[in-house]
């Protein structure tokens, strides 16, 4: 099974919580996809905190555990900041980190990341670092404190699915031991079970679930590409060949002519 | 006194942040304050003195990536 920072996950798909049609649906969704780590955020409560006390009330409902994040934050200080009041009020040390450095790729600031990752980790944070496909980085945000690693396969919300399966394939390869979940990125179930086949440990995904036409059955369908490929990885694929082989006997053949 | 809550500006006659809270209608344990920046835990909140021109922001759980 599965575990982040000591606590065994059933599920390898953690899903997000934004963007659905109706709250009703975001939670007959996360239930579809068998999914028991949701992400969550912090924002500005302006009706004397009853919009927040309905959401909370509604996630701490379906049996969940949450994993708050710190997005939108575009600086170490405003992260950490984030992150300590997301402590307080979600009662957990998990947070996914995320130092946003452009606004039109929304890809991570992996120096404010770095340095966010380790002052969070050293004040007893579990970081789940939202970064990029690169290995030195990823060196880094390890000797920082993280255990694990959530590197994009492409930008959030693109729908793109890996754009860059040698780098992917490179981290997993480097780091056997590190849960690696890919955030960010992925489209389609087909995504998340590519991904899977590479041997990643889990898939974060929201809009691809939030946005289709019909989430529910999305969620269901995330959800069961995320085993599928896992089981595929477990079970050793068939490596690409150049030429045809057959599958049917060639010896035993008639002789008609 | 003048403050800035959650980037308004706000005349308020609260002393500390808890009475702020109060005073402007907030409540339910899953609230989280900053002053000027700084994080302030609930336990806090009542020793927690502001002053005119304080930036105080309120934060709740919201839905998130």
């Amino acid at each position: 099974m599965l575990e982040l920072y000591g606590q065994q996950v059933s599920s390898r798909l953690l899903l997000g919580t934004a963007l659905y049609p109706s709250p009703a649906i975001m939670a007959e969704a996360i239930a579809a996809s068998g999914a028991d780590i949701v992400t969550v955020s912090l924002r500005r409560e302006t009706s004397g905190g009853k919009t927040g006390g309905q959401f909370w009330s509604l996630i701490q409902s379906l049996d969940v555990r949450v994993l708050p994040n710190t997005a939108g934050c575009h600086s170490v200080k405003e992260a950490v900041t984030t992150a300590k009041m997301a402590r307080e009020v979600f009662s957990t040390n998990w947070i996914k980190l995320e130092v946003i450095g452009n606004h039109d790729t929304l890809q991570p600031d992996v120096f404010g990341l770095v340095e966010a990752a380790r002052v969070l980790s050293a004040d007893g944070f579990e970081v789940f670092p939202y970064t990029t496909d690169d290995l030195i980085v990823a060196e880094r945000l390890l000797d920082a404190g993280c255990k694990l690693l959530m590197p994009w396969c492409a930008p959030i919300g693109s729908a793109r699915g890996p754009q860059n399966i040698d780098a992917l394939r490179s981290l997993r390869g480097h780091f056997p031991d590190v849960p690696l979940i890919v955030d960010a990125g992925i489209g389609r179930p087909s995504h998340a079970a590519t991904v899977m086949e590479l041997g990643y440990d889990a898939v974060l995904l929201n809009t691809a679930v939030a946005k289709a036409v019909d989430p529910v059955a999305m969620a269901s369908a995330f959800g069961k590409a995320v085993e599928a490929g896992r089981q595929a990885f477990l079970a050793g694929l068939l490596e690409p060949r150049d030429m045809a082989v057959p599958s049917t006997p060639v010896i035993g053949m008639a002789a008609f002519s | 006194m003048k403050l800035t809550v959650n980037g308004e500006s706000r005349e308020v006659a609260a002393g500390t942040l808890a009475g702020l809270l109060a005073e402007l209608d907030y409540e339910g344990g899953w609230l989280a304050t900053a002053l000027n920046g700084e994080v302030v835990p609930a336990r806090e909140r009542d020793g927690c003195a502001l002053a005119d021109g304080d930036r105080i922001e309120i934060l709740a759980p919201m839905k998130g990536g």
